[in-house]
């Protein structure tokens, strides 16, 4: 309740910061981009120095101690200021204050639309960001540019995989789906056979929800600079709204938010069947669900038309350089360090998913056998996603604001008789709003 | 979660004095009295002070009995479980392992030893603010209460006013504030805040006027006692019990503080144990973070083990303040 209710004030002090932002950001311009070049960032090593990194991702940790070693001249400060949601509006305070900004935050690829269009974070091409176009999958490179600016380095990716608790789909002899129709039917016969059961769980999940959209084909959301546009009713989004549909309606999904300790119970004790979720969700199956180590598989996404391998992707964040950062060329030094070469292979090593083409494809990565999973190489799936993930998916330049009010919106469909596309046209118009309000041209 | 078992512990704290009341009654009865019944009981007769027993009351204070320590025996309880014994046996008994002292060593080295960090930093925070909060309260309160002088009254709405303001509204402000002075990120960013408190010197001020005499004060004067010698030997004494109630509050409200460190401090090195608890839960929360309910539950019981310490030690100043100036002397 009381985490609630601060979530829903530090959701309205983002919103509050934001406009204080851009009124902020359209006055300084962006007089200080050209200036800086790799040989700087070379110069800035050799004299050293203190960086700042906001970032809540743990595999950071051996990162920053590799750099230091690296080069003995630089202090690397790792600060947890928060996740997701709580660390954009830290972010943004202290910009707004105008002191105490982190000199390399971390921000997922949904919200770095947000920080780009206000100007509020550096754009890396002129540090010699360019040259890493082909070193990572396009997914996440996609996510990060724009025209040719290069808001952040990826730091890892997300794409989506299908995790079920094969002890329970063996108990039930249900055969694991292949197509969201068999999904629906698992659904069905699983918790038939044990109420107790359902297919997964559901409380209204932007991320997820978009993700399900994107890999069915939908492409709801225009971006192109102050352009926008928002329409949950092409052929994508129906297909998933439909099956999505059934299983509401028929109480197929359990009420239990993600992340929530209930949600950690089901899946241990198997009442959470399947998830539906990006590949770094091993590691927390791991620490999280030690109790069903064995249990669980990992199988490539349910496919909207049979026979069909696409694929979406699900999380996954960037390192970005903000604008208030007080040592920038020292702040890229960290995150090309952190997410190229030596120091994505090392997170790579501690159970991040790479972002990076050279450590899908390297064989040590794709053999590695998963005893969580039985064995299983589990990478050999989440490459395969990756390779899969369907182009041309972009967010909204103030997704973080649209994420925020989903469940006011298209979360009604979880809790009332309003139905999903209901929902989500409710969501289209609040998101509609809230862009015309913000000075963007929306058709 | 920390919030409500403090709440408990605060909440359970007044049933106490009732106890205590209870237990001097039989002295007082002991004296004859008139109009006493004919029937010969062991019984003492029903009293004010000592009540017949209600049973709808008897039950309702039941309930809310349990309502007050089943979270604290549930954290207690979990407190002793590993991750997988808290997913898999009944919430209010122990599963089949016993992991208290585990939990306990796992917790306070966990992260290179933030626990410990964060413990010594919230005592930090207690200590600077609540404890100057509680001086500036005594001081200030006795100086309303005694002294008449210019603006007395303007200050009064100010700080009746201020009681009406919560801490949460003015925290952003406050950050700002504090950010252009280069504040943020460092202990003052929350003890400085923490030094205020409105409520407190109301209370002080209130129990001032009732526990200082006038004529105690006059007598000192003419026996030529300086204004401070007067307030060190003869007043402060008899503002005990008040300025331990106003300590214990404001530790309390020190102790949980959540919401002011969260806008002012990032660094984690300077986190009191909310914040790091909640920080800790987080990681739960996030794609490749690592979950520890088992260190989250027993980092609370942890944290809550010094404010029932001190409830427990200073409770009887606080129940003879309580008392005071309930009798006409």
């Amino acid at each position: 309740m009381r985490t609630h209710s601060t979530r829903r004030l530090l959701g309205a002090l983002a919103v509050a910061s934001a406009l204080a932002l851009t009124a902020t950001a359209c006055g300084d311009s962006d007089s200080d981009a050209a200036d800086s070049s790799p040989k700087d960032v070379k110069a800035a090593l050799e004299k050293g120095g203190k960086v700042t990194v906001w970032a809540w991702e743990p595999t950071l940790k051996k990162v920053a101690a590799d750099f230091e070693k690296k080069y003995p001249e630089v202090d690397v400060e790792l600060v947890n200021a928060g996740t997701g949601d709580k660390q954009y509006t830290a972010l943004q305070n202290a910009m707004a204050a105008g002191s105490g900004a982190p000199d390399v935050a971390q921000v997922e690829y949904y919200a770095l639309g947000q920080f780009a269009i206000a100007k509020s974070v550096e754009d890396l091409a002129p540090y010699g960001a360019k040259k890493y176009d082909k070193t990572f999958t396009p997914g996440p490179w996609n996510a990060v540019t724009q025209d040719k600016a290069v808001y952040a380095l990826p730091m890892d990716s997300g794409p989506m995989a299908f995790f079920y608790n094969k002890k329970v789909f063996d108990k039930h002899g249900v055969k694991v789906p292949t197509t969201w129709d068999e999904y629906v039917e698992a659904a069905r016969t699983l918790h038939k056979a044990d109420p107790k059961i359902f297919i997964t769980n559901d409380t209204g999940d932007a991320g997820a929800t978009t993700s399900l959209i994107w890999q069915a084909g939908g492409r709801p959301y225009k971006a192109d600079g102050t352009n926008v546009g928002v329409a949950f009713d092409d052929a994508g989004t129906k297909k998933y709204t439909a099956t999505w549909q059934k299983l509401l309606d028929e109480k197929l999904v359990a009420p239990i938010s993600s992340w929530s300790d209930a949600w950690y119970k089901g899946l241990a004790d198997g009442s959470l069947a399947t998830l539906s979720i990006g590949a770094w969700m091993p590691a927390n199956l791991t620490s999280g669900v030690p109790a069903a180590s064995g249990d669980w598989r990992v199988a490539p996404l349910p496919q909207w038309t049979k026979g069909d391998r696409t694929s979406a992707e699900n999380g996954g964040s960037s390192l970005a350089v903000p604008k208030a950062a007080k040592n920038k060329e020292l702040a890229y030094a960290f995150t090309q360090f952190a997410t190229t070469g030596a120091g994505a292979s090392s997170r790579v090593a501690e159970g991040a998913f790479p972002a990076t083409r050279a450590d899908l494809e390297s064989k040590a990565f794709l053999d590695t056998p998963f005893p969580y999973f039985g064995g299983q190489k589990a990478n050999q799936v989440f490459a395969e996603s990756a390779r899969n993930v369907g182009a041309d998916w972009s967010y909204l330049p103030y997704q973080v604001y649209a994420n925020s009010v989903f469940n006011d919106t298209a979360g009604k469909a979880y809790v009332s008789s309003t139905t999903l596309s209901d929902g989500l046209k409710a969501w289209q118009d609040a998101s509609v709003k809230y862009g015309k309000d913000q000075g963007f041209t929306l058709d | 979660m920390t919030t409500s078992f403090t709440t408990d512990s605060t909440g359970s704290s007044p049933s106490s004095p009732g106890h205590r009341a209870s237990r001097t009654t039989p002295p007082a009865t002991a004296r004859p009295r008139t109009g006493g019944s004919a029937r010969k009981s062991r019984r003492p007769p029903h009293t004010p002070l000592n009540p017949r027993p209600s049973i709808p009351l008897t039950l309702v204070t039941g309930v809310v009995v349990l309502y007050t320590l089943a979270p604290l025996l549930w954290l207690v309880i979990n407190a002793t479980k590993s991750q997988r014994g808290l997913f898999d046996s009944f919430g209010l008994w122990f599963a089949d392992d016993f992991n208290l002292w585990d939990n306990i060593t796992r917790t306070l080295t966990y992260d290179d030893g933030a626990f410990v960090r964060w413990f010594l930093n919230t005592l930090l925070y207690v200590t600077v603010g609540a404890g100057g909060a509680t001086v500036l309260a005594v001081l200030g309160g006795y100086a309303l209460a005694k002294y008449d002088f210019p603006g007395r009254r303007a200050v009064f709405a100010v700080v009746i006013g201020a009681v009406a303001v919560p801490g949460t509204a003015l925290a952003v402000p406050t950050f700002l504030m504090f950010s252009n002075m280069g504040l943020t990120n460092t202990p003052w960013a929350v003890i400085i805040p923490s030094l205020i408190s409105p409520f407190g010197l109301y209370l002080m001020w209130v129990f001032a006027l009732e526990a200082v005499p006038a004529g105690l004060l006059e007598a000192a004067r003419i026996d030529g006692s300086s204004e401070l010698r007067t307030f060190f030997t003869i007043a402060l004494p008899l503002l005990m019990p008040g300025t331990i109630t106003v300590l214990l509050f404001s530790m309390v409200a020190t102790w949980n503080n959540y919401f002011l460190p969260l806008i002012m401090i990032k660094d984690p090195d300077w986190y009191p144990l909310t914040l790091g608890l909640n920080a800790w839960n987080a990681q739960a929360q996030t794609a490749g973070g690592e979950a520890v309910f088992d260190l989250i539950i027993t980092g609370s019981l942890l944290t809550i083990v010094p404010i029932v310490a001190a409830f427990l030690l200073l409770q009887r100043y606080w129940q003879s303040g309580l008392a005071a100036g309930s009798v006409k002397e």
